[in-house]
């Protein structure tokens, strides 16, 4: 695939769609972005597309659990499509709520269609409180190949429920043999973080992992919005830049995309 | 303990965590029933229950309980069948049981009844509850916990509460028999008592002169009104819809001036506020106070539009309900204006009690300051953070008077092409409802709004809280913008105060309309039908559709999830008519309805505060120092750090956020306004700020009017906006106008908006007005300070201009700009010594405009490193919060200042130089190459040396001020200042 088209997939209470699009966009992939009904009603779209993010903000309210009901409808109306899409070399990306669906779907640690065999969770943050604050990302040696291992970038989370949790050690082992810990919150000289640089209590720290292919990846921050040279909270005291470091990340996907048949194996 | 009574017929699902897993809710359970003393729990585990119903298959019901609502990491599920009564909780421990009362708006039941019916789990006849469960560990005295019960986990407004019961309602609420259809209310007979009778016994909030004109109008239609016909009169002409005291007529007198004459003024509004924004007729204001926000251009063929709305008095009785309803009403105000705007930003403010007022202190039937204030910082969170629109600029003042009638008010910015600013009406178009179903949800919120709050109002006025579901305002939005750029309809307007009788009679007022309230979707059975008509169920749009759009509109509607109705049709009639159970319940003149309300003459006088100027002196008579004095007023509770507020709202969402709320090198330095940058294709930026200052409003309410349009002002200039492209907003939240002294000091400060919008060539482009906010218990009246919240909204010409308020490298230049006097009239200084009295600060007409635009002229040209303005505390508090903002130290010398006017005999001219509130002033960091320039931007202006340099950023941690009379007035390490900024409550 030389020209990526990407899908924002939405529905009700999804709120950063628009932004999402924006950097999709800047990095170079035509994108739509449609509700959840149009693809339950025309499944045969998913086709058109090498790339699905599902953006962040409330689905649902955040009804039950975060990600909880809008999960349901994927695994419910759409459990085909997604696998096919995985399957054939397609690229998933969840943000913040997105994060949250694909972790209660199964898709990134292989439990899909078992679901009283999952493996992982998001919940509440260890501050009882939603966060809206700046924190450093560190890319690791993953499975995900879009991530520039060792990477060291800022970004902002905004979410009550995204701490990170394992059902046991074995999985958190697993996860780690299998490449799938792909971003960790840090300070910003690389070291292990305490609240509130590591803003909801992570297991390890761990802000986003990937399924085992590598292709599906999930984090709580909110790459699509540091896009501007002026969206970084302390712009003002740096010199003149010409973009924020969101803009990289999604330029990468988007590359990694355009040969995804070729890489579609590492 | 035992559970002897039944439960409900349904199924019960109780869902917790396991054993292993931190229960964040809990923990923040406990914490707030420790708060208020009850330490004989020792934990608390927190279930989440629902209820189903009881024609569910078992295997159904297991299904749904472990696929839906149960995490398998995280949480174990019981399961227990209808009328099963659960185990009894653990040996020595409670089971509290909170739940939505039946109609009281429960999203989350909402959202799985949907799921459960669209996967096919359950059919149409599906219904789900939810409710809370706090198993209690400990042991804990029953008549204890049910009083911290009420006072934290419920409100017995909205919610059940069972201890150790059972027996949860289940089902739709019980009607109470409503009637359909067109009941006569006989009103011609009736004298003066029979007619105030009827009002109070209606809820209508009519006084007896508008009881007697709407008598007098059906003598002479020859026969009764309906109830709908007296509902909507009612809603219509409510003081919170029609605004009797702005636009009546008030003989004043103003005793502060010896020999004062009786000055009539016709229409307060239109005199003052309306007056300036017309005589000022800029050419950028697209729409002001007609519509449902104001609207001035921005670029690239885009408008901004900006609202603030009170909401009051339904947030004293369910805090977190009250303001979440209150910012979804005024985003609904931003979809309502023109042909309907994208929100891009949210504003709040909230005025509350002390947050330490001990709990004997306690007013009868009023909520702790700290509960409302958590209260309703968790209804802005959750409905504008759901709606997705950044929350980017807010405000917190504490008084105790406002102990029984908080204040809440909320903002929303507004973003559209400039070709959906105006809409219009044809004759045959369709009245279209987009939106949630209607239920008994804020039956008399309009008229309730406009009344006294009691002691008794909690339980009086259940009926007028309204519930909020942002996520189904979300899908109005999301599918109404569509239509928009698809042009499938013709006017829009929210449903909002009064329901469904106040928009669609606005809407109606220039030509007619016809509806059918039988075709309205209800959520429950048994309202009758002027309740339907006067629902505020929230969620609401209404919408004129051209018939040839119809199918088109409903076809997108569907797909995005969305109930649109069609219930009526606009005409030429000039007549409302509303229909329901097959006849006419109401038909009115439109004119009747919009202007036949009689105009009120009110009497309104001044009357000075005779309090003494005390001067100002010198800290050490009170035993203090001007370290201590500072350390206090950066930790005053107006003045330390919202922080625990502004991390809860997400202030970045639409990622747009260019300038934020908190900044400086550890992001806990509060700014001074903040910016967002809307438009991918443009440079420019929307700056917004506010202001207020209610201590000010109880000894001067001219000065302080003219004092908060300042401050709003200096918020917005001081990161980049173009003070020739502001407009402002006003929201007056006052005590009952009816009384003289009250409605006197209303006056005062509408003239000085008046004066000080025409001298800064800003105008007013909206407004509300909240006028009767007192609290009763017994015999004692608590009346709010005169509160004016002032909102400014800003464009900046270039965002990559914006500056911050945190020092940025040693070396660089502090200057002082404007003028300082000894205005210390509530002053942070003031009240910090126990003092009151003296000068409340004003604008200097004749310079303040001049400044705002020379300061202006110097940060668009990139001469200024940081700016911060100087308000709360003065001086010395600027310096503080720019020195631990940038992590650096200052050294200042207050000899370069000019002496201080009007310095009276025996004051503290160090103390008024450093504590001073005197308006217009920054404190502005400039590098040594741009000094002489930036001093160019106010000598050009004619301001001579009105900006002074007046010390240094310096490396190292040390706050240095040398006094003109003493040395070493101020030495403190900026990790203290910061300390005492963020000590106090913190949520």
């Amino acid at each position: 695939m030389t020209n990526p088209k990407a899908l924002v997939l939405r529905t009700a209470g999804i709120n950063c769609d628009a932004e999402t699009v924006r950097a999709l966009e800047g990095a170079g992939a035509a994108t739509d972005a449609f509700h959840l009904m149009k693809m339950i009603a025309e499944p045969g779209r998913f086709d058109d597309y090498g790339i699905l993010v599902i953006p962040g903000g409330f689905s649902y309210g955040d009804d039950v659990a975060a990600g909880r009901i809008f999960s349901a409808e994927l695994v419910h109306y759409l459990s085909k499509e997604l696998v096919n899409f995985v399957d054939r070399g397609g690229l998933v990306l969840g943000i913040c709520n997105g994060f949250q669906v694909l972790v209660e779907t199964g898709l990134l640690d292989g439990s899909f269609g078992k679901r009283t065999e999952r493996k992982v969770a998001l919940y509440d943050n260890a501050s009882m409180k939603f966060e809206a604050r700046w924190v450093h990302l560190r890319s690791e040696e993953s499975a995900c190949p879009w991530l520039d291992a060792g990477d060291i970038w800022p970004v902002p989370v905004a979410h009550a429920e995204g701490r990170f949790v394992c059902r046991d050690a074995d999985t958190l082992a697993q996860l780690k043999a299998n490449g799938q810990i792909a971003l960790r919150y840090v300070n910003s000289d690389g070291s292990t973080p305490s609240y509130p640089e590591c803003p909801n209590g992570a297991l390890e720290e761990i802000a986003g992992i990937c399924d085992s292919s590598g292709r599906v990846l999930g984090l709580m921050p909110h790459p699509e919005r540091n896009l501007l040279p002026w969206n970084h909270p302390m712009w003002t005291r740096m010199q003149s830049r010409s973009e924020g470091e969101g803009a990289g990340f999604f330029r990468r996907l988007v590359d990694v995309a355009k040969g995804s048949t070729v890489n579609a194996s590492r | 303990m035992s559970s002897s009574t039944t439960a409900s017929d349904a199924w019960r699902i109780e869902v917790f965590k396991r054993a292993a897993i931190h229960d964040p809710e809990g923990e923040k359970a406990l914490q707030e029933v420790h708060e208020l003393g009850l330490y004989a729990v020792s934990s608390i585990r927190v279930g989440h229950g629902y209820l189903f119903s009881p024609e569910l298959d078992e295997s159904e019901a297991r299904n749904i309980a472990q696929e839906l609502l149960t995490d398998p990491v995280l949480e174990e599920v019981q399961i227990f069948a209808p009328g099963i009564t659960p185990p009894e909780a653990p040996t020595g421990s409670r089971r509290v049981l909170v739940a939505p009362k039946p109609g009281v708006m429960d999203p989350i039941a909402d959202s799985v009844t949907r799921i459960v019916r669209r996967t096919g789990h359950g059919d149409e006849s599906f219904e789900a509850q939810t409710f809370r469960i706090f198993e209690m560990h400990g042991d804990v005295p029953t008549d204890e916990l049910e009083s911290v019960c009420r006072r934290t986990l419920a409100n017995v407004t909205i919610d059940t509460l069972r201890i150790d019961r059972e027996d949860l309602p289940f089902g739709a609420p019980k009607g109470h028999g409503g009637t359909r259809g067109r009941v006569e209310v006989a009103m011609l007979a009736l004298d003066d008592d029979g007619l105030t009778n009827l009002s109070v016994q209606g809820e209508l909030s009519l006084t007896l002169m508008e009881m007697l004109e709407i008598q007098k109008f059906y003598k002479n239609l020859g026969r009764e009104p309906s109830a709908c016909e007296l509902e909507t009169l009612a809603q219509t002409w409510s003081e919170h819809c029609k605004h009797k005291t702005f636009a009546g007529l008030i003989d004043f007198v103003d005793h502060s001036k010896e020999g004062s004459p009786t000055e009539r003024i016709d229409n307060l509004l239109k005199s003052t506020i309306k007056r300036a924004t017309e005589e000022l007729d800029v050419p950028w204001c697209v729409s002001v106070f007609h519509d449902n926000a104001g609207i001035i251009e921005f670029d690239a063929g885009y408008d901004i539009s900006f609202k603030v709305e009170t909401h009051n008095h339904p947030s004293a009785i369910d805090p977190y309900g009250g303001a979440g309803t209150g910012i979804g009403g005024v985003i609904r105000d931003i979809l309502g204006v023109g042909l309907g705007a994208r929100p891009i930003a949210n504003t709040d403010a909230f005025f509350v009690g002390m947050p330490d007022m001990p709990m004997e202190d306690l007013p009868k039937g009023c909520m702790h300051p700290r509960r409302i204030l958590r209260g309703v910082v968790g209804g802005v969170r959750d409905y504008g953070n759901r709606m997705g629109i950044p929350t980017i600029s807010g405000g917190l003042w504490f008084d105790d008077r406002y102990v029984g009638n908080p204040l809440v008010y909320a903002g929303t910015v507004g973003l559209a092409k400039h070709e959906f600013a105006h809409k219009t009406i044809e004759p045959g178009d369709l009245v279209v409802t987009l939106g949630g179903a209607v239920g008994r949800d804020g039956i008399h919120g309009a008229t309730f709004s406009s009344i006294e709050l009691t002691e008794d109002s909690e339980e009086d006025s259940a009926s007028s809280v309204q519930i909020g579901n942002p996520i189904q305002e979300k899908r109005v939005l999301d599918a109404m913008l569509q239509a928009r750029d698809r042009g499938l309809y013709r006017a829009v307007t929210d449903c909002g105060a009064g329901g469904l009788s106040s928009a669609v009679g606005e809407m109606g007022e220039k030509g007619g309309v016809d509806v059918d309230l039988a075709k309205v979707p209800l959520k429950y059975p048994g309202l009758a039908s002027h309740e339907i008509w006067i629902s505020e169920a929230q969620e609401r749009m209404v919408l004129a559709v051209q018939p040839e759009n119809i199918d088109e509109l409903l076809a997108l509607c569907a797909s995005e999830d969305v109930a649109a109705t069609v219930i009526g049709t606009f005409n030429d009639t000039k007549r409302l008519v509303v229909r329901d159970a097959g006849e006419i319940i109401c038909d009115i003149e439109m004119e009747f309805l919009h202007d036949g309300t009689p105009r009120y003459l009110r009497h309104a006088v001044w009357n000075p505060p005779t309090v003494e100027d005390p001067g100002c002196p010198s800290p050490s008579t009170k035993n203090e120092s001007y370290n201590s004095v500072l350390l206090g007023i950066v930790g005053a509770p107006d003045v330390r750090s919202k922080e625990w507020i502004i991390r809860q709202y997400d202030h970045e969402v639409q990622g747009n956020t260019v300038i934020k709320p908190l900044v400086g090198v550890r992001s806990d330095a509060p700014g001074n306004g903040s910016v967002i940058k809307p438009l991918a294709e443009s440079k420019k930026g929307v700056a917004i700020g506010c202001g207020a200052n209610p201590r000010m409003g109880l000894l001067d309410p001219y000065a302080m009017a003219g004092a908060v349009i300042d401050e709003a002002m200096r918020n917005v200039v001081a990161v980049g906006g173009d003070p020739t492209r502001t407009a402002i907003l006003d929201n007056f939240s006052w005590g009952n106008c009816s009384k003289p002294e009250n409605l006197g000091s209303l006056v005062l400060a509408s003239k000085a908006c008046y004066d000080v919008a025409m001298a800064f060539g800003t105008p007013f482009i909206s407004g509300k007005d909240s006028l009767n906010n007192e609290f009763r218990v017994g015999d004692e009246t608590i009346v709010i300070p005169p509160t004016l919240l002032l909102s400014a909204m800003s464009v900046v010409q270039d965002v990559a201009m914006c500056v911050t308020m945190d020092a940025k490298e040693p070396g660089n230049r502090i200057y002082i700009v404007g003028e300082t006097k000894q205005d210390m009239g509530a002053s942070h200084y003031m009240h910090h010594l126990g003092l009151d009295g003296g000068r409340v600060p004003q604008p200097d007409l004749s310079k303040a405009p001049t400044i705002l635009r020379a300061m202006h002229s110097a940060i668009s040209k990139g001469l200024v490193a940081s700016c911060h303005d100087l308000s709360e505390g003065g001086l010395a508090v600027a310096a503080a919060e720019m020195a631990f903002g940038g992590g650096l130290g200052m050294d200042l010398h207050l000899s370069h200042m000019h002496d201080p006017e009007g310095l009276s005999e025996g004051s503290d001219e160090d103390a008024v130089l450093l504590f001073s509130e005197s308006c217009t002033r920054f404190l502005v960091e400039v590098t040594a190459i741009h000094a002489e320039a930036f001093e160019r931007q106010f000598t050009d202006a004619g301001l001579g040396d009105i900006a002074r340099p007046i010390g240094e950023v310096t490396a190292g941690s040390r706050l240095y001020i040398r006094g003109k009379n003493s040395d070493d007035l101020i030495e403190l390490d900026i990790e203290d200042l910061r300390a005492a900024h963020t000590s106090g409550f913190q949520g």
